[in-house]
């Protein structure tokens, strides 16, 4: 049985952890699976509670049967005592001493035991969490996240309204207002930004990922059977109602994303469900020392090689960490990850599935990129923003201040301008305004992305006990 | 390439040292461009924590120049606006046992013979200053000339009032080479924006002040003293003045490389407390050290225990700029004709700024320095001109976000 320390710990049970972990202790290594959630599954497998009367999470859910044969081969390992499954933990800190990876993380029922695990070697799959960009009235209650509403919808059986827009950019929009509109919600409309013509301009790749194109028109007739209007290069830029939403206005963008004057048009509705997007979470990787580059579509990610090792020794990354490819790429980028801890831990010749894996990979982070690229924010959203329109929700910011301290005050990238103005430094700890704050600091294209070095907040007193677990 | 209006003098750095050389020398007539290769406050300042400290500092030059420097904040608080959130918000240092009461004690005494306004705290009446000090404490001293300022905003503030006093910031321009004329006077720099020519270049660059020092020809040996502060979630007030155990005096001045973790504890306005800073030459070290934030938060729920159940919401770090005497280098260097230095703070470059900027300012215009300059002579460190500018070790040019 792994005690506290394995061969290897994997942080993040979402579908890149799960095929790491199992695949790891397939070959007989000790793993340490660790997620913040109580049950494996991640972002996309989400089972409703236990008790929500839900019979069939699979009709919320494409290749559930994946997701079952995985937490099958999880059971099974842990049982057999090769691999400790620690849900409800979260980690706060990945450090190194010495030839081991310490994970410092959180849990009991109030969240201020603190837990210190050691491993070997650490592949890090923490995932994704949405990318919001700020317009007027997105603070106004009825405006909820895509991937939240998605997540509510999955796990808890909710809808957030019972008629919604879907709005934002990516292909994510598709699969959440169908499974609103599945789910019994009337939703009059998507408005993607960007525009679904520009994949055409990839011919090589699209024909290359066949799957996804078959995955986008079977969208596509599904929202063409819920009656759900598809407005491309358009954008919600104001938001009605005093108490809650109760329509929005929609306008057309030009082709960097400006707002065309005098194209508005009112949409009635009682809820949105926004998203640009996913931003990987690397609070970990990055107070570790892992390097980092920019994406296709705008936002840091890990740099990783063919074998997902991050630039830190011992150090492996799977997933959305480093960068947003979808459910598939995370499950092939896990296996591959623990393929490469088990030719770490035991030597020996790379297996023949390595060699597919990695062309599966090439093949699939292609379409990755052409993703990003067509759905990355235009240069000109900033333009949908009014002087009061608030940017750091949990500080009260607004962009007007933030120009300010640009413009006034020579603040010149995102943490100049949180110190000139406290946007960021609130509870979220800018992880939902850091996307935009960078935006409106200015082009500096060499920045290095947010850290925080702390991954979630961590009582004093677990902090002051934590110097004495890692000594040991 | 072009080459701008020749200016009187060319400060290096938008630090808060820079903002403040920028302001006094505008004020003082002359013609005055800041440059920076990153935004203002980019380098250590923004990580700084604001504290302006008579009380750390034993009697001797340095205390003569925070003195002056207290002085000179408290000018400024007229002048800046409120935004800069200067505060005289008083410090209590306090002793844990009889030893170090007697040597706080004595270190008081001294630093009253200076000038330094100091009142000895008896056992019984720090509840009254402090209601959730812990218990047990032999006694303190209360420095009432400590203040507060957010470092970041004075920068940017005093940058600003600069500029509308006729100076020019040029931000985003790293500085490439440093200009001289045929009798190797300084005569300007260069940035990719172009050359901005002045007989007078003062290097305020930081912790980067080695390696500008080295464009110019010269050896200046400032290395990183990397600093962890945590914040914790916002709290309702629970401590009044910037309080802090005597050890923290020892650490400050200690010049061993090993980790010190003493911490000053405060609240912000904001609401959230700050702890910090550790110590500790490790380089340019960026990850994170969980024993250092560790000891940090250990310390500070031994001052005021109440804290154990707050939550810590954030971490940052920041690399202070270090002679290795502890003291700053400021004025001219008399190797390189024009090129003046004021870098090399360490720990107390947002307290010492003003002053630096007057020294500076003084020597530019061939003035009476306010204080005797002498002990912060940057060639004091006996290395001479090196004629080939030395390689200095990689540097990330922007810090830590807090
Ligand atoms: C609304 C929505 C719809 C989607 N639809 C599709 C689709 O139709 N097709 C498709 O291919 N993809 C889709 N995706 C994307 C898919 O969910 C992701 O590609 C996939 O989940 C990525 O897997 P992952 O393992 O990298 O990360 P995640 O699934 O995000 O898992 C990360 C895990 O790490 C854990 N974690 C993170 N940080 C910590 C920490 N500090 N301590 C402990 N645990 C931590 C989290 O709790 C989480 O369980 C969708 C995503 C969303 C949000
Ligand atoms: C954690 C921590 C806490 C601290 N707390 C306090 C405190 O409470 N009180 C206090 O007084 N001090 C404190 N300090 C110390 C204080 O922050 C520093 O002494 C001070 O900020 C130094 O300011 P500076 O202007 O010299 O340097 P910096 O702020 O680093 O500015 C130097 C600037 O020069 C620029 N630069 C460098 N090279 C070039 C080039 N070639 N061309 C153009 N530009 C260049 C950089 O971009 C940078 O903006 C603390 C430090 C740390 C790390």
């Amino acid at each position: 049985m792994p005690s506290d320390h394995g061969d290897v710990a994997v942080v993040g049970a979402g579908p890149a952890g799960l095929a790491a972990a199992v695949t790891a202790a397939d070959a007989g290594l000790d793993v340490l699976l660790v997620d913040a959630a109580d049950a494996p599954g991640g972002q996309y497998y989400r089972a409703p509670a236990p008790g929500l009367g839900a019979i069939r999470p699979e009709a919320l859910h494409h290749g559930w049967s994946t997701f079952t044969a995985l937490t099958a081969r999880l059971a099974r390992h842990r049982d057999a005592g090769r691999l400790r499954h620690l849900t409800g933990h979260q980690v706060w800190a990945a450090t190194r001493t010495g030839d081991d990876r310490v994970l410092h993380a959180l849990t009991g029922p109030d969240g201020r035991e603190g837990v210190t695990l050691r491993a070997r070697r650490l592949v890090l799959a923490t995932g994704a969490v949405e990318r919001q960009l700020p317009f007027p009235g997105w603070t106004l209650p009825g405006v909820v996240g895509a991937a939240g509403a998605q997540a509510m919808l999955k796990s808890g059986l909710v809808l957030p309204g019972r008629r919604v827009v879907v709005a934002g950019s990516g292909p994510l929009l598709q699969a959440v207002a169908l499974t609103l509109a599945r789910a019994g919600a009337q939703v009059p409309a998507l408005v993607e930004a960007a525009g679904y013509r520009a994949y055409g301009r990839a011919p090589l790749i699209l024909a290359a990922n066949p799957d996804r194109l078959a995955e986008g028109a079977r969208h596509r007739a599904g929202l063409a059977r819920f009656g759900v209007r598809m407005l491309t290069h358009r954008a919600v830029t104001a938001v009605h109602g005093t108490q809650r939403v109760e329509g929005v206005t929609v306008s057309r963008l030009d082709r960097a994303w400006r707002p065309v004057p005098g194209t508005g048009r009112r949409i009635d509705c009682d809820a949105l469900a926004v998203g640009h997007g996913l931003v990987p979470q690397l609070d970990l990787a990055l107070g570790l020392g892992c390097a980092t580059r920019t994406d296709a579509d705008g936002s840091a990610v890990l740099r990783l090689d063919e074998d997902l090792r991050t630039t830190v020794p011992g150090v492996w990354a799977a997933g959305e960490t480093g960068g947003i490819g979808g459910v598939r790429l995370a499950l092939a980028e896990g296996e591959s990850a623990a393929l490469s801890v088990i030719a770490d831990a035991r030597g020996g010749r790379a297996p023949a599935r390595v060699a597919a894996l990695r062309r599966h990979r090439r093949r699939m982070r292609g379409f990755a990129a052409l993703m990003g690229a067509v759905h990355r924010p235009g240069p000109g959203w900033p333009e949908w923003l009014a002087p009061d329109t608030e940017v750091c929700r949990c500080e009260e910011v607004t962009a007007g201040a933030i120009r300010t301290a640009v413009d006034e005050l020579g603040a010149g990238d995102s943490r100049t301008a949180k110190l000139l103005t406290r946007a960021g430094m609130g509870w979220c700890q800018g992880r939902t305004c850091g996307f935009a704050v960078r935006t409106l600091a200015g082009p500096a294209a060499d920045t290095p992305p947010d850290r925080r070095p702390l991954a979630c907040p961590v009582p004093l007193s677990t902090l002051a006990r934590a110097v004495r677990s890692e000594d040991a | 390439m072009f080459t701008r209006q020749p200016l009187d003098v060319v400060v290096v750095g938008a630090g808060v040292v820079g903002a403040a050389c920028a302001y006094y020398a505008t004020r003082s007539g002359l013609s005055v461009a800041v440059v920076d290769g990153g935004p203002v406050a980019g380098g250590t300042t923004g990580a700084g924590e604001g504290n302006l400290l008579v009380s750390d500092k034993p009697p001797g030059p340095e205390l003569d120049l925070a003195l002056l420097s207290a002085s000179l904040w408290r000018e400024l608080s007229e002048v800046l606006p409120r935004a800069v959130e200067y505060e005289q918000k008083g410090g209590l240092v306090v002793a844990a046992d009889g030893a170090s009461l007697a040597t706080l004690t004595a270190t008081a005494a001294g630093q009253s013979a200076s000038g330094v306004r100091t009142t000895a705290v008896a056992p019984d009446e720090l509840p009254d200053l402090e209601p959730h000090l812990a218990p047990g404490l032999t006694g303190g001293v209360l420095y009432p000339e400590d203040a507060q300022v957010q470092p970041a905003l004075a920068a940017a503030h005093l940058i600003r009032a600069a500029r509308d006093a006729g100076a020019s910031p040029h931000l985003g321009e790293p500085v490439t080479a440093v200009l001289t004329g045929p009798t190797g006077a300084v005569r300007g720099v260069r940035t990719p924006a172009g050359d901005l020519l002045a007989p007078a270049v003062v290097n305020a660059t930081g912790v980067g002040g080695g390696e500008f020092a080295a464009l110019a020809g010269v050896e200046l040996p400032v290395l990183p003293r990397r600093g962890f502060v945590l914040v914790t979630e916002p709290l309702p007030p629970l401590i009044r003045h910037k309080v802090y155990a005597a050890e923290y005096v020892a650490d400050v001045s200690s010049a061993s490389a090993a980790l010190q973790t003493s911490p000053v504890v405060e609240g912000t306005p904001a609401g959230p407390v700050l702890i910090g800073a550790s110590r500790e030459r490790v380089g340019f070290d960026r990850t994170l050290s969980v024993p250092v934030i560790s000891r940090l938060a250990d310390a500070a729920a031994a001052l005021f225990p109440v804290l154990g159940s707050a939550r810590v919401m954030r971490a940052y770090h920041g690399f202070r700029p270090y002679l290795p005497d502890h003291l700053p280098a400021i004025g001219p260097d008399r190797r390189v004709s024009g090129l003046f230095h004021a870098c090399g703070h360490e720990g107390a470059g947002i307290g010492l700024a003003p002053a630096t900027a007057a020294l500076v300012t003084a020597a530019i215009r061939g003035e009476q320095p306010p204080l005797d300059a002498e002990p912060f002579r940057p060639d004091r460190f006996g290395a001479g001109t090196g004629q080939q500018p030395r390689q200095h070790p990689a540097r990330p040019t922007r810090q830590e976000p807090r």
